[in-house]
C-alpha cells in the first residue's frame, strides 16, 4: 500500500513527486512511457513566463508568477539549464495598441516585476533583428528560458534520491475506491494507494472522468515547431512574441538555453492524444507567421521539425485539487501553458495541500540538490584534463555535433532513473540533438546502450516500446520479404 | 523478334539504346550516340555480368568486428547474383583476415572467388 | 606540440594530402582522425567502383583506402585515432581531445582541412509526420549494414536518389530487404547513371522522379510511407498520393560539407558550396590554412578528392617554404551559363605551379553544350559536352603553359553554351 500514487512523469508529475518527497510516506510515480519527460513535458517552447499573459486572478496567473520567481533557485538547486533571457512582446499596428497596453496591465496586476512598454526604436536596440515594421512592444525582463528535459528529469531523480519510487512502460487502465483507499488497475497489475495524483497531462480528463462526478474536457492542442542551427544562435536574444492580433494568437522566436533558435507554436485542435506528427500545412503556417515579426529569418537552417500537445482544458485554466465525488483523488490537470513554468509551483502547492490532507511529516535528511550530468565542457582546461586521466571516457567524444563524450553518455545511463533509450540518451546528454541529428552517433550510442545495459543492440530502442532500431542481421531473412 | 530496351551507363546521357534479338542473335542497335552504347548495348543483351560486393559473417576479431567486406574476384552472370548472396549466407570468416583472402572458393558454381576487401584484425 | 603540418581528417583527403606533402619534402606531419581507423567513410562503402583514375582498376572502399593507408604507413606519417579536434583558432593553435592523451594542445604552421562531409537530415528536409525508429540517412544504414551486419528495416522506401541511397538499395536488397521505390524530389537523378541501372534497374525498384515523401506514419516504429508527386514549384499536387507499408525510410538528399571547424577559426565560406573560398593552392581565406576533398565541395568521385587533395598536400609544403606571400593577385574565376561555382575561386598566375585542375558544377541539366576557358577572352580550351547535370562534376585542366602565353592576365573567364 502506497500513501500516494502519482500518474504521469512529465514536468507536473516530477515536480509534484519532488517537492512531495520532502515529507514522509511511501510514494510511486507511474509512467506509461519508458522513461520521463516523454509527453508535453518534451516538446514545447522551453520559455520561463513572466507571468503577464494568465488572466489576472486565476490559478494559473498565481501559479505562473510563482513558478517564475522559483524557478533561478531551482535551477542551481537541481543543477539543469535555465538563463532569464527576457521576453518582448511585438506590437505589428498602432490600432493593437491598446491590447499592448491591456497586457501591461494584466501583468502589472499580476505583481510580475520590470514590465515596460519600449517604443520601436528601444525595441530595435534590443533586438536588431525585429521587424521594421514593428511599433512597440511589452519588454519583460523576468522572462526566461529552460532546458525542459533536464528541469523534468532533475525533478524525477531529486524526488528518486529522497525515496520516490518510479514505475515506467505502466499504463493506468482503471480504479476501485474500496475502503478508504484507491486500487489502479494497469497493464502491469494493480497498485494499491491511499491517495492519487492525477498528473497524466493530455490524458487527465480521462483519468478524471474514471471517478469523478463532474466531467472534465481536454483538447489535445498540437503546436508544429521548427528548431534551428546553432549557428543561428545569435538572431534573436529575448523571446518574441507576437502580440495577438489581426493575424491571429501568433508564433515565438525564441533562443534557447543551449543557443539554438526555436520557432513555434502552431495550435491546431485534434483529437487523437497522441497525434505528435508534424503537418505540411502546419510548419508552413509556422514558417509564414514567424516572418512577421523578425526579418529574415534562417528558417532554411532548420535541423529538425516536431510537435507537441498541449493539454487544453475547455475554460483555459489549471484544474488542481480534489476531484469532484473522488475524495482523495487529486487532480492536477489541464497544465497546459504555462505549465512548464508553473511546474516548481504547482508541485509546492499540491505538496502543502498533500500534507495539510494527510498530516504529512517533513524528513530530516531531505536531499535539496542533484547535480546533473558533467558537461567538461563547462570545466577550466586543467579540470577537464584532470577529468580525462581518471575517466578516459570523458577523453571520446561520442556525437560530433554536440561534442558529448562517452563519459557523459555513460553517465546518463547509470544515474538514477538512467537512459536506457536512444531518446533517453539525448534528452540527457544532448547526444543526437545537434545538426546531423543523430546520424553519426546513433550505431555508437546503441552499441554504448547494449553494453553498459547488458542486452544485445537489436534490443535497444529510440524510445521504448515497438521502436527497435534494428530489425535483425545481414541475410537473416534472405528471400522471405515479399511483396504485401 | 524481341526487343529489349536499355539505359546506357557509359555517361550521364543515359541514352535509351534498343536492342532487337531474333532467336538470341542481335539483329539490330539503335538509339546509341556513340561506339561505347553500341559496345555496352551487345555486352549487357548477350552476356550481362556484375561485380557483387557484400559482407560475411566475421569471428574471433580483436577489434570486434561482427562482419567482413567481401567481393567475386571477377564478375559474375548477372542471374546468378542472388545464388552468390545466398551461398554467403553459410560463409564464417575468422579474424585476422587480408584483402584478397579467399572466403569462398568458386562461389556457385560459378568459378569465381569471394575474396575478402579489408583488413581485420 | 608542434608540427610543420597538421591534417585534420584521415579519410581519403587527408591521407592523400599526407602522402603528396610527405613526398613534396615535409616530415613533420601529423593526422588527427576522430575514427577508430584511418580511410573515413570509405570504409563503410563496401561497393566496387573505386579508383578507376587512381588505379585503373575497380576497387572497393576499403581496399582503395587501403593502397593509401599502405603508403602513409610506408612512410611513417604520424596520425592520431579516436582523436577529436575540438577548436582550431586563427593562429593555427588546435585543441584536440582522445582518451588517452586527453586535451592535446598543437601549433601548426600550416593545415590542410580534410573534414569530409556529412548527410542532411530528416529534419533539415522538413518531413511532416511522426517521428519513430525506422528512419535513416542513407549513410547511417551503410555503416549498421556494412560494418556491423545489422538490418535497420525489412521494408524500404528511399527519399532521394543521390549515390548512396541508390547503393543501399542495391545493398539492402542483397542482404534481404524490400525496397519499394527510391523517389527523388527533382525531375532528375542526382546519382550516376551506372548506379541506376546496376542498383535499381537490376533489381526491378522503381525511380519515381519528381516525388516526395509527404507523410510518415508510425509512432513506435515506421509503418507506412506516403510519397506524392510534385510541381514545377517542387510542392506536392494533391492528389498523387501513393502510400507504401514500410518500416524504413532512408534519406539520401544531399551532402553538406563539415565546416563547423573552419568557421570557428574564421575561415570565409562559400554560401554555394557551404565549402571553404579558396585560391589556386587551394589555400583559405586564412594563410596557412588549405582545404581538399568534400570539406570544400562535394565530389562524385573518390579519385578526384585524392587528386585535389594531394594538390593541397604540395601547395601547404610550398607555403611552409616560401612563407605567406606577401604580394598576390588574385584574379577572381568569373563564369556564365548556368555554372554555380568554381574551386579554386580565384587564381593568381604566378602561383600557379602545376597545372591546375578547374572544378565546377551546373545548376541544371543542359544538353549539347561547350565549355570554354577564355583567358582575357581568348579561348585557351574548348570541350563539348552532350550533356552537363548538377550530379556530375566538371573539369577544366589549366596549363602553365596557357598562363606563360598570357603574361598580363586580368580575367579568367568560363562560359557554357549551346552548341
Amino acid at each position: 500500500m502506497y500513501d500516494i500514487i502519482i500518474i504521469g512523469a512529465g514536468v507536473t508529475g516530477c515536480a509534484v513527486a519532488r517537492y512531495l518527497s520532502r515529507y514522509e510516506g511511501r510514494m510511486l510515480v507511474l509512467e506509461k512511457a519508458e522513461d520521463v519527460c516523454c509527453g508535453t513535458s518534451k516538446a514545447n517552447s522551453a520559455i520561463v513566463h513572466a507571468g503577464f499573459d494568465a488572466a489576472h486572478g486565476s490559478l494559473m496567473a498565481k501559479m505562473n508568477l510563482e513558478g517564475n520567481l522559483m524557478m533561478p533557485q531551482l535551477a542551481k538547486d537541481l543543477d539543469f539549464a535555465f538563463k532569464m533571457n527576457g521576453s518582448l512582446v511585438v506590437c505589428m499596428s498602432e490600432e493593437d495598441l491598446p491590447k499592448l497596453r491591456a497586457l501591461y496591465e494584466n501583468g502589472v496586476k499580476n505583481g510580475v516585476k520590470e514590465l515596460e512598454i519600449v517604443d520601436a526604436k528601444r525595441l530595435h536596440e534590443l533586438e536588431p533583428n525585429v521587424s521594421k515594421n514593428a511599433v512597440a512592444a511589452l519588454w519583460a525582463p523576468t522572462g526566461g528560458i529552460v532546458c525542459p528535459f533536464n528541469l523534468t528529469i532533475a525533478l524525477a531523480e531529486n524526488a528518486f534520491d529522497n525515496g520516490v519510487e518510479f514505475q515506467f512502460n505502466t499504463e493506468v487502465t482503471g480504479f476501485t475506491w474500496e475502503d478508504g483507499y484507491w486500487t489502479i488497475h494497469t497493464n502491469h497489475g494493480d497498485f494499491e494507494s491511499r491517495y492519487v495524483i492525477n498528473a497524466a497531462g493530455v490524458y487527465s480528463d480521462v483519468l478524471h472522468n474514471m471517478v469523478s462526478t463532474r466531467k472534465l474536457h481536454i483538447t489535445p492542442r498540437r503546436g508544429d515547431y521548427c528548431l534551428l542551427d546553432k549557428n543561428t544562435g545569435s538572431f534573436v536574444s529575448h523571446t518574441i512574441f507576437q502580440l495577438p492580433g489581426k493575424l491571429g494568437k501568433g508564433v515565438l522566436v525564441s533562443p534557447t538555453v543551449h543557443g539554438n533558435t526555436i520557432v513555434g507554436p502552431t495550435a491546431i485542435d485534434i483529437e487523437d492524444r497522441e497525434g505528435t506528427n508534424t503537418t505540411a500545412e502546419g510548419l508552413n503556417d509556422l514558417i509564414e507567421k514567424a516572418g512577421a515579426t523578425v526579418e529574415n529569418l534562417p528558417i532554411r537552417q532548420t535541423i529538425t521539425s516536431f510537435a507537441g500537445l498541449r493539454a487544453h482544458e475547455d475554460h483555459h485554466e489549471f484544474v488542481i485539487g480534489e476531484a469532484e465525488g473522488a475524495q482523495q483523488f487529486i487532480d492536477c490537470a489541464g497544465i497546459e501553458s504555462p505549465g512548464l513554468t508553473s511546474s516548481p509551483a504547482i508541485g509546492l502547492h499540491v505538496s502543502e495541500l498533500m500534507r495539510n490532507l494527510m498530516g504529512l511529516k517533513e524528513k530530516e535528511h531531505f536531499i535539496a540538490t542533484r547535480r546533473g550530468v558533467l558537461d567538461p565542457k563547462t570545466l577550466s582546461k586543467e579540470d577537464y584534463q584532470k577529468l580525462i586521466r581518471e575517466k578516459p571516457a570523458y577523453g571520446q567524444i561520442i556525437c560530433r555535433c554536440e561534442q558529448v563524450t562517452e563519459g557523459e553518455i555513460l553517465d546518463a545511463i547509470h544515474r538514477p532513473l538512467g537512459a536506457k533509450s536512444l531518446d533517453g540518451v539525448k534528452r540527457r546528454t544532448r547526444a543526437g540533438m545537434g545538426r546531423c541529428q543523430a546520424g553519426f552517433c546513433s550505431p555508437r550510442v546503441m552499441e554504448i546502450l547494449a553494453r553498459e545495459l547488458h542486452v544485445e543492440q537489436s534490443e535497444i530502442t529510440k524510445c521504448g516500446g515497438a521502436s527497435r532500431l534494428i530489425v535483425g542481421t545481414n541475410k537473416d531473412k534472405l528471400g522471405e520479404v515479399q511483396d504485401k | 523478334m524481341e526487343k529489349r530496351e536499355l539505359t546506357c551507363i557509359g555517361c550521364p546521357l543515359g541514352c535509351s539504346i534498343t536492342v532487337t534479338l531474333e532467336n538470341g542473335e542481335i539483329k539490330d542497335v539503335s538509339g546509341y550516340t556513340c561506339k561505347r552504347g553500341h559496345d555496352y548495348a551487345r555486352k549487357e543483351v548477350t552476356n550481362p555480368t556484375r561485380i557483387v560486393t557484400s559482407t560475411v559473417r566475421l569471428t574471433g576479431s580483436t577489434t570486434g568486428a561482427a562482419v567482413v567486406s567481401c567481393k567475386t574476384a571477377q564478375d559474375i552472370p548477372k542471374g546468378k547474383i542472388f545464388e552468390i548472396v545466398a551461398a554467403l549466407r553459410q560463409v564464417t570468416a575468422h579474424a585476422p583476415v587480408k584483402i584478397g583472402d579467399v572466403l569462398l572458393a568458386d562461389a556457385a558454381g560459378t568459378g569465381v572467388d569471394i575474396v575478402a576487401t579489408k583488413n581485420v584484425q | 606540440m608542434r608540427y610543420d603540418i597538421v591534417i585534420i581528417g584521415g579519410g581519403p583527403a587527408g591521407l592523400s594530402a599526407a602522402i603528396a606533402a610527405y613526398d613534396a619534402g615535409c616530415r613533420s606531419i601529423l593526422i588527427l582522425e576522430r575514427d577508430v581507423q584511418l580511410g573515413g567513410i570509405l570504409n563503410q562503402c563496401i561497393h566496387n567502383g573505386f579508383g578507376l583514375h587512381t588505379f585503373g582498376e575497380e576497387l572497393t572502399g576499403p581496399e582503395y583506402a587501403a593502397r593509401y593507408i599502405t603508403q602513409a604507413l610506408d612512410r611513417k606519417i604520424e596520425y592520431k585515432l579516436n582523436t577529436m579536434v575540438l577548436s582550431i583558432s586563427e593562429d593555427k593553435h588546435i585543441t584536440a581531445v582522445n582518451r588517452e592523451e586527453g586535451l592535446i594542445e598543437i601549433d601548426a604552421r600550416a593545415i590542410i582541412l580534410t573534414m569530409g562531409c556529412r548527410e542532411r537530415s530528416r529534419g533539415a528536409l522538413n518531413i511532416p509526420g511522426y517521428r519513430p525508429a525506422g528512419i535513416y540517412s542513407a549513410g547511417t544504414a551503410q555503416r549498421l549494414v556494412n560494418m556491423e551486419g545489422f538490418m535497420p528495416g525489412r521494408r524500404v522506401v528511399i527519399l532521394g536518389s543521390g549515390d548512396i541511397g541508390l547503393i543501399m538499395a542495391r545493398r539492402m536488397t542483397l542482404e534481404g530487404a524490400k525496397v519499394l521505390v527510391v523517389a527523388e524530389l527533382l525531375p532528375y537523378s542526382g546519382g550516376l547513371k551506372r548506379n541506376i541501372v546496376q542498383c535499381l534497374n537490376d533489381f526491378d525498384i522503381p525511380l519515381k522522379l519528381s516525388h516526395t515523401v509527404v507523410n510518415i506514419e508510425g509512432k513506435e516504429r515506421v509503418s507506412g510511407i506516403t510519397i506524392a508527386e510534385v510541381g514545377p514549384d517542387r510542392k506536392p499536387i494533391p492528389g498523387t498520393e501513393i502510400h507504401y507499408d514500410c518500416d524504413t525510410l532512408l534519406l539520401s538528399c544531399g551532402l553538406i560539407p563539415e565546416n563547423e571547424l573552419s568557421r570557428g577559426m574564421g575561415v570565409d565560406i562559400s554560401p554555394v558550396t557551404n565549402g571553404p573560398v579558396v585560391d589556386e593552392s587551394l589555400q583559405t581565406s586564412i594563410p596557412g590554412v588549405f582545404a581538399a576533398g568534400n570539406v570544400l565541395h562535394v565530389h562524385d568521385l573518390v579519385d578526384y578528392v585524392s587528386e585535389e587533395a594531394a594538390a593541397a598536400g604540395r601547395a601547404a609544403v610550398r607555403y611552409l617554404s616560401q612563407g605567406e606571400t606577401a604580394e598576390r593577385h588574385e584574379i577572381p574565376v568569373t563564369f556564365e551559363g548556368g555554372i554555380r561555382y568554381t574551386v579554386p575561386a580565384s587564381i593568381d598566375p604566378k602561383l600557379v605551379a602545376d597545372d591546375l585542375v578547374l572544378r565546377f558544377r551546373v545548376g541544371g541539366v543542359m544538353k549539347k553544350r561547350v565549355v570554354k576557358l577564355l583567358l582575357d577572352g581568348d579561348a585557351v580550351l574548348t570541350r563539348k559536352r552532350p550533356v552537363m547535370a548538377p550530379g556530375e562534376m566538371e573539369e577544366l585542366k589549366l596549363t602553365k603553359d596557357m598562363l606563360d602565353a598570357h603574361p598580363s592576365l586580368t580575367r579568367i573567364h568560363i562560359t557554357v553554351e549551346e552548341a
